[in-house]
């Protein structure tokens, strides 16, 4: 007799979903908490707690938590949440384990276009560039799919790597370039952004990419039975209902609006996408409704952490958090080549 | 007895194998390098027509600028291109050849930006000349070729080709380039400037002290690639085949290893990181020559002529755009490589 090997908790989240996230998300508080104490000049916690509850404008700790480190740490935790969960869904949807918005150049492609419109068009406001980023992540992502062969099953993940590999090569090269050219005001307002620092973003950056998380983070929770599907192959996922093709477009659609944001707002930033969904699928298990929303988690926490951490390390001096990100994420990737022998997802 | 293809030269008792078409196409690739580099002389901020380049060459022309313009900057520069290009050709080659697999060559698994990490180290923390910068680059590109070469065994030891190697090369690469933007960010602004530019991978301001550092690697490293060539041929069959065959298999690679990293280091400290020249240059000259074997010299040269025509390429950039010459290889090169990966049907 053959026995559906369906597993149960497809229809209801197991028991454990709530223990992970009471344990996730005091993390991300307390980091939260040291990023807003921390930096080059400390604040004391019980200061950080006045400075939020009762505001004190005359108080020049009050002013550095309020208009530096609040913005500063809303756009580590969001930029970070929307890069988590843009690795998940890519690594969902490629069953591919090393699939992540930084390696496969979606980031780069924002990046470029990014930058591309702030020196031909002389957008200044990230409000009216991150739509060019949207479009610069749509295009590389559409590329380093096709030329990868995503979309065929069966094909080696190490094919998508070097895709994206050329790919960002490619387009760091371009946007390298545009800097290089666009006249001295470009260089510097994009020199620090093209490391991937969060500081001096400002409250309204924050809010943008707080809409887009927030419509790119639904889109794919509601996606996520459907990736549960699609992790089972795609003749049997089609077997249980989901239609591959309006998967992949929702999923596609959603990566776009996340990284897009997110490389616009805090530029271009790898690995945090790779090790997010992989440290969340190791506690929470193969079931997607769970991985997705405790990648947001991860990515917000170890973004987060690279900002603090590039304070810390370089006094008083700082070093942007994509770097650090790169240097943290770097061994990582290596460890995650090294372990699987990469089986597809 | 004849192989295919080849040709048998017999003076006296010395016999060459040789290969009619690659010997075809090198001389051909040696003309292009020849020509390019005559227009590279000539473009630049003033523009000089090819009669004046030669006879600027000879020191005859009757213009004193001319004259020096040609000696002490433009022929520091071509030489330069043309050395590091044959030496990251030579490298590619050989790295190629030896793990088997057409896409491990130094620059795509990190070893170039390993070498870029001592330089950088170098000139922010020493402020140090040319040959310091070339030692202190060589020493980290063998360190970083160390590194990976031993992440990438597997846990049985043994096999270091396929995959895994050139995924854990383009990891340590990434924690490397990282790490050298982290450098740059430490020294103080104007040193922090003159690493940017280099990192950049740039042509500007060479003196004959590069092209000095870039022979002496070629001069170092090339003869022992060349002594070794018959025993790489053996080893692309196998290394159990090839140590049946005689060869001593280990010591070879160790061998084959230094010395490609050694080339790859050098090229390096003279004009920066270059990114793919090293990989396009031995694809496209095998390509061209349909020749068994590493394309030691059809590559060597194929790599001068890729850097020549890059830097070409960026020093008539229309609009008085700039155009460092390791973006324009990286811009070129991420482009062949996306070609190739369309292209296979694997």
């Amino acid at each position: 007799m053959i026995r559906c090997s369906v597993p149960r908790h497809r229809y209801g989240l197991p028991r454990r979903a709530l223990s992970v996230f009471a344990v996730a998300l005091p993390v991300l508080a307390v980091l939260m908490a040291a990023s807003l104490a921390i930096g080059s000049r400390p604040v004391p916690l019980a200061e950080v707690a006045q400075a939020l509850i009762a505001y004190d404008p005359g108080n020049d700790l009050h002013l550095v938590v309020r208009t530096l480190r609040v913005p500063r740490s809303l756009l580590g935790v969001t930029a970070g949440a929307a890069l988590g969960l843009a690795g998940a869904v890519m690594q969902a949807v490629t069953r591919n384990p090393l699939a992540e918005p930084g390696l496969l150049g979606v980031n780069a492609g924002a990046a470029v276009a990014v930058v591309l419109s702030a020196s031909a068009l002389g957008l200044t406001s990230m409000t009216d560039y991150m739509w060019f980023g949207i479009l610069g992540a749509g295009f590389a992502g559409a590329a380093v799919f096709v030329l990868g062969r995503a979309h065929v099953s069966g094909t080696d993940p190490v094919r998508l790597v070097l895709a994206g590999a050329g790919l960002s090569v490619l387009l760091g090269a371009a946007t390298a370039f545009v800097i290089l050219n666009a006249g001295l005001d470009i260089l510097d307002s994009f020199r620090a952004w093209s490391a991937g620092a969060l500081e001096g973003r400002g409250m309204t950056v924050v809010q943008v990419m707080a809409i887009a998380l927030i419509a790119g983070g639904g889109l794919s929770l509601m996606l996520a039975p459907d990736l549960n599907a699609l992790a089972l192959g795609h003749e049997t996922g089609a077997a249980l209902g989901m239609s591959p093709r309006r998967t992949w477009a929702f999923a596609c659609a959603a990566v776009m609006v996340l990284c897009g944001v997110a490389t616009a707002a805090a530029g271009p930033i790898g690995f945090v996408g790779l090790v997010a969904p992989h440290v969340a699928r190791a506690i929470s298990g193969p079931d997607n409704r769970l991985i997705l929303p405790l990648s947001a988690i991860f990515g917000a926490a170890i973004l987060l952490m690279a900002d603090i951490i590039g304070r810390i390390i370089a006094r008083p001096d700082e070093i942007a958090a994509g770097i650090v990100a790169t240097l943290l994420g770097g061994p990582f990737f290596i460890y995650v080549v090294r372990r699987f022998r990469l089986a597809r997802l | 007895m004849s192989i295919v293809g080849h040709r048998i030269l017999r003076v006296g008792p010395v016999a060459l194998l040789w290969h009619p078409r690659a010997v075809a196409v090198g001389l051909v690739l040696m003309a292009l390098c020849l020509t390019c580099g005559v227009l590279l002389l000539g473009s630049g901020s003033s523009r000089l027509p090819p009669g004046e380049i030669l006879a600027g060459l000879m020191g005859s022309s009757d213009n004193p600028v001319a004259n020096r313009l040609v000696w002490r900057i433009r022929l520091p520069r071509v030489l330069t291109a043309a050395l590091t290009g044959a030496a990251l050709g030579l490298a590619g080659a050989v790295f190629q050849s030896l793990s088997r697999n057409p896409l491990g060559s130094p620059d795509v698994i990190g070893f170039t930006t390993g070498a870029a990490s001592g330089a950088i180290t170098a000139i922010i923390l020493f402020t140090a000349g040319p040959v310091t910068i070339a030692i202190a680059a060589v020493a980290s590109g063998v360190a970083t070729a160390a590194t990976v070469l031993i992440l990438a065994r597997g846990r049985r030891g043994g096999t270091t080709g396929g995959y895994r190697l050139i995924l854990v090369g383009v990891g340590v690469g990434a924690v490397l380039s990282g790490l050298n933007t982290l450098l740059l960010t430490m020294g103080d602004l104007e040193r922090a400037m003159s690493a940017q530019i280099w990192l950049a991978g740039s042509l500007e301001g060479r003196t004959f002290a590069h092209v000095a550092t870039g022979a002496a690697g070629l001069a170092i490293f090339a003869p022992v690639v060349v002594l070794c060539i018959r025993r790489l041929s053996m080893m692309e069959m196998g290394d159990d085949m090839a140590s049946q065959l005689g060869v001593p298999v280990g010591a070879t690679r160790i061998l084959l290893v230094v010395a490609s990293v050694g080339l790859t280091s050098i090229a390096t400290a003279c004009t920066g990181p270059i990114a793919f020249v090293a990989l396009a240059g031995p694809q496209l000259a095998r390509r061209l020559t349909r020749a068994p074997g590493a394309p030691l010299l059809t590559g060597a040269m194929m790599g001068a002529l890729l850097m020549i025509l890059a830097d070409l390429i960026g020093q008539n950039a229309p609009l008085r755009l700039v155009m460092p010459i390791g973006l324009t290889t990286g811009f070129l090169g991420g482009l062949y490589l996306l070609v190739v990966l369309g292209l296979s049907r694997r």
